[in-house]
């Protein structure tokens, strides 16, 4: 995610015009511009030739804005010799990160639910054992990872990768919805139960309806990550199995005559696309539900 | 008929001894309230009673049912919180009907308790409102209504009106105990504010370190209280206690200097703790019945006019004591001044059990 768009909001008028602020936008900005810039080198070039990438340099305005690398880069380019485009791998893309992202968030805000709100022996010791796994460095999981995929028989396939990207986000889900929910007053869980209502009564008719703010952050810090993911995608599948985040290192390895720089670039925005989307509409939520509190 | 009966109930909470053996006997349609600082148990007890939490031993029955292992849905209870606990993301119907929602209750008969309850606390406005729409009053009605809408053997209160400002609580109050009144259902009421415990209690359970200090009619509580502590939490500003010597038909109070007459013949000569009520304390030409009062001669320490009379705090023999004199009453502070003595009301309590003799 690029960070320069959060500094909008909160930006007043300088009218306070003393160095140290001054100096503070000059870093700022100068840490927001050196940020964006591969990704504006990208954007570029993807609208630049091959041969005008060749011949000059890899930093450049486009001479010749040219849309060609776009349809090329999403239904024809040759990725490991199938000449698809990443469409295919952007459509696996969304099969494994639509549901993963659906069902780590469900289950993460049942047991931070859970967790938060029905206090049972050694809850603590669930928490901390569910929310080590966001400590725990990815390379550590892939080896565990592939022997259950193996006995599984869910090697190389899409709902694979959909179980482990559930399983894994469980840490953070939880994580979120367990520190949102411990906010909501124990009264309330004392006054339904009186009233009558089980745990999951409870959980769809009070708790639910006062999630969104935190389930927009998990639904939205889930999409990103599990869309970006690469090591498990270029591990655990090949071919046509693939993410396009794994896809993309097969389009850059392909062989070709001439360095296809502009379709390559084309493709990079296309398969960054959704989260970038995803940012723009829906970072202020995620800035907003994070700072939230369950009961106003 | 016997609404709620406990029986040597005890809570622990790891070494901690929350409630230490106690007895409650509440008949149908009693009003009680159990007061006590903070920390005391009485929400503890509450909570057990209501069945959000174990008991670590002792007995509750509600209704005649030994209820210790019944889920509080199934308790026949009903409570107000002092939060409110109003569901947030329901209108007041909404959170009106929930328990009969959860119960299976037909839709019809739920828009029928509804119209009644709302009838009753004058919420029928509300209904579609969330409770993000109403004022801490209006809250606290729908609160009321939620537990009323059940029409349960026994009404739990912890603390609704704390709250609230101290004008609305005062109406609050007033509109409880009237609801009491109409609709004559056993009420058990935890508060730590005495006053409260005072005006809408038909009988008070006095709580303090996990046990019941005394458990009896305001009045009993207010004149006759059964210990020290008892004696110094009922009652605003709280009755004055200080060390004293009876001998014969006489208590002499502090260092020696002042006596004053009183029928406590059988106890021979002792020392005690003697306890008067500041409204014992007052001006000289103040009368207590038919006696001639009985008249002291003080130093005043300080006084605080409330509008409706005037706090004075004076030092008798050696003690600092506090009375209630009228408004018009000058009195220069530091000066010596004339008090009438109400020697009828006084309490004496043994200083080494702290309880009442």
């Amino acid at each position: 995610m690029a960070s320069g768009n959060m500094s909008n909001a909160g930006v007043p008028p300088m009218r306070d015009r003393s160095w140290g602020r001054v100096a503070v936008y000059v870093v700022v900005w100068a840490l927001a511009v050196g940020y964006l810039v591969p990704f504006g080198v990208v954007l570029l070039n993807s609208f630049r030739t091959a041969e005008e990438i060749a011949q000059t340099s890899m930093i450049g305005w486009p001479t010749n804005w040219v849309f060609g690398n776009y349809t090329a880069a999403w239904a024809t380019y040759c990725i490991a010799q199938t000449c698809s485009g990443i469409q295919p791998y952007m459509w696996n893309s969304a099969l494994v990160t639509v549901p993963a992202t659906i069902l780590s968030t469900l289950l993460g805000a049942v047991a931070g639910y859970s967790i938060s709100l029905w206090r049972f022996r050694g809850d603590a010791w669930i928490f901390g054992l569910v929310t080590m796994g966001v400590f725990l460095p990815e390379q550590m999981r892939l080896i565990p990872w592939t022997i259950v995929l193996r006995d599984l028989g869910m090697t190389n396939t899409i709902a694979g990768l959909v179980m482990i990207h559930t399983i894994q986000g469980l840490s953070f889900t939880t994580l979120f919805c367990r520190n949102y929910y411990v906010a909501i007053p124990v009264d309330l869980m004392k006054a339904a139960r009186i009233d009558g209502a089980g745990f999951f009564r409870i959980f769809w008719r009070i708790v639910l309806p006062l999630s969104p703010p935190i389930l927009i952050v998990t639904v939205i810090w889930q999409f990103t990550h599990i869309w970006n993911e690469f090591l498990y995608g270029v591990t655990f599948t090949t071919g046509q199995q693939q993410p396009v985040t794994a896809a993309l290192i097969a389009l850059s390895a392909s062989v070709a005559d001439v360095p296809q720089h502009g379709i390559q670039s084309a493709a990079v925005v296309v398969a960054a696309l959704p989260t970038l989307l995803v940012y723009l509409f829906g970072g202020r939520y995620f800035v907003r539900g994070l700072t939230a509190g369950a009961v106003k | 008929m016997s609404a709620l009966m406990i029986r040597d109930l005890h809570k622990r909470f790891g070494s901690v001894d929350v409630l230490k053996g106690v007895n409650l006997d509440i008949e149908s349609g009693e009003f009680i309230v159990l007061v006590g600082p903070s920390g005391c148990g009485k929400s503890t007890l509450l909570n057990i009673v209501a069945g959000l939490e174990k008991p670590s031993g002792g007995t509750i029955e509600i209704g005649g049912r030994m209820v210790n292992d019944v889920a509080p849905s199934d308790r026949d209870i009903a409570m107000v919180f002092q939060s409110y606990a109003l569901y947030p993301s329901m209108t007041v119907r909404q959170n009106i009907t929930f328990g009969m929602e959860c119960r299976n209750v037909p839709r019809a008969a739920r828009d029928k308790a509804v119209e009644h309850v709302s009838k009753l606390l004058q919420i029928e406005p509300l209904l579609n409102r969330k409770p993000s729409q109403l004022s801490g009053g209006q809250r606290q009605r729908v609160a009321m209504g939620r537990a009323l809408v059940r029409d349960p053997l026994l009404f739990l209160f912890d603390e609704p009106l704390s709250n609230l400002d101290a004008k609305l609580r005062v109406e609050m109050r007033a509109e409880i105990k009237q609801l009491h009144a109409r609709i004559g259902t056993t009420i058990v009421y935890v508060t730590h504010d005495q006053v409260e415990a005072m005006t809408m209690a038909t009988r008070i359970a006095v709580m303090h370190h996990g046990e019941v200090q005394q458990f009896a009619d305001p009045e009993t509580i207010y004149n006759r209280p059964a210990n020290l502590f008892v004696a110094r939490f009922m009652g605003a500003p709280p009755m004055n206690t200080l060390p004293a010597r009876v001998d014969g038909g006489r208590v002499m109070l502090g260092d020696g200097s002042v006596a004053l007459p009183i029928d406590a013949v059988g106890l021979g000569a002792r020392d005690v703790v003697l306890g008067i009520r500041p409204e014992c304390i007052a001006e000289p030409g103040r009368r207590f019945g038919d006696a001639a009062p009985l008249i002291i001669k003080a130093r005043v320490e300080m006084i605080e006019p409330t509008g409706a009379e005037t706090i004075v705090t004076l030092r008798l023999a050696g003690e600092k004591m506090i009375g209630r004199v009228a408004p018009d009453v000058r009195l220069a502070v530091g000066a010596e001044a004339e008090f009438a003595i109400d020697v009828r009301k006084l309490c004496l309590f043994d200083p080494k059990t702290e309880r009442l003799i």
